[in-house]
């Protein structure tokens, strides 16, 4: 066969053929989320190990506000639901519908990431930083790193709007958004643990 | 997409619709709630800690099964996912442990 037929053959495919039988794209993205569990929960190991023993203040229950950190959470949660909408209009070949569903799920993210930069501020205000205390130390390492994932889903986001909007995203590049929304939905069952450990059994 | 997702052999099984997502979304949402109600009444506090952890895995197993299609995908991807989030679980315990939190 000519090379001229293998890539007429090949064209309509953008994914080739594997051993496993499964796309290696998928299959890599699931093994580097594998890496952020072991990342996320040697961050996490370490927030517990060191939390009580503090000797000076503030502590957690002096700081925490519970209902406004509750309030992110359902923002998070909410943003996994509008990403899922986002892939399956894509995956439909809806276009515009995909674009509207990515900003709604990029904008959410914005409004956790904004909570965060105004819980941060008042924790410092109150007395907390990163050299106050054992706890300031691990806290802002655990919740600053989620929060840096957060941004750059918001970033990767924002890039598929864009290609959305411009028509660059048709059904069959419906994978480069179900690989984000992979991403997403992890940072959103980071938070899901991090909301139960750090802040409700304090 | 492909169907190279999927086994040979093997039919895609269809993703969930608007409609379950949405229901999905609002079962997170009561459970959240819940949690947080949990944590406000002090009646529940000796129940707390084992409340609030199977709550909050019952959320993730959620997002994880539907949401990343966990539940609909090949199984080498959930072995993928679970196997280093054990690995982490059990750091995170032996850590625990091995500081003398319990």
């Amino acid at each position: 066969m000519a090379v001229a037929d293998i890539a007429a053959h090949a064209a309509p495919h953008d994914e080739h053929p594997t051993s496993t039988g499964l796309n290696s794209r998928k299959l890599v993205f699931w093994a580097f989320l594998g890496s952020e569990c072991m990342f996320f929960g040697s961050l996490i190991a370490t927030y517990l190990v060191y939390r009580g023993r503090d000797q000076v203040g503030p502590h957690p229950h002096d700081i925490f506000a519970i209902p406004f950190t509750s309030f992110s959470a359902f923002v998070l949660l909410m943003s996994s639901l509008t990403m899922v909408l986002a892939l399956a209009a894509i995956q439909r070949g809806n276009q515009r519908s995909g674009a509207i569903w990515l900003a709604a799920t990029a904008l959410l993210g914005m409004t956790f990431v904004g909570g965060q930069c105004y819980e941060f501020t008042e924790f410092f205000y109150k007395g907390l930083t990163l050299q106050t205390n054992l706890f300031g130390c691990t806290f802002f390492v655990l919740t600053g790193f989620h929060g840096t994932h957060v941004t750059v889903g918001v970033i990767w986001l924002w890039t598929l709007f864009t290609l959305a909007v411009r028509g660059k995203l048709p059904k069959e590049k419906s994978l480069d958004v179900e690989i984000a929304g992979l991403y997403w939905h992890f940072v959103d069952v980071v938070w899901i643990a991090i909301f139960t450990l750090v802040y409700l059994i304090q | 997409m492909t169907d190279q997702g999927h086994p040979p052999g093997q039919p895609e099984h269809a993703h969930p619709g608007a409609k379950e997502y949405l229901a999905i979304a609002v079962v997170l949402t009561v459970i959240t709630a819940v949690e947080v109600a949990i944590f406000y009444i002090p009646q529940m506090h000796p129940v707390l800690v084992p409340s609030l952890l199977t709550l909050s895995a019952l959320k993730f197993t959620m997002v994880a099964m539907f949401y990343m299609h966990l539940k609909f995908d090949h199984r080498l991807f959930s072995w993928l996912f679970v196997t280093p989030m054990a690995l982490a679980a059990f750091v995170i315990l032996a850590l625990m442990k091995l500081f003398g939190v319990f």
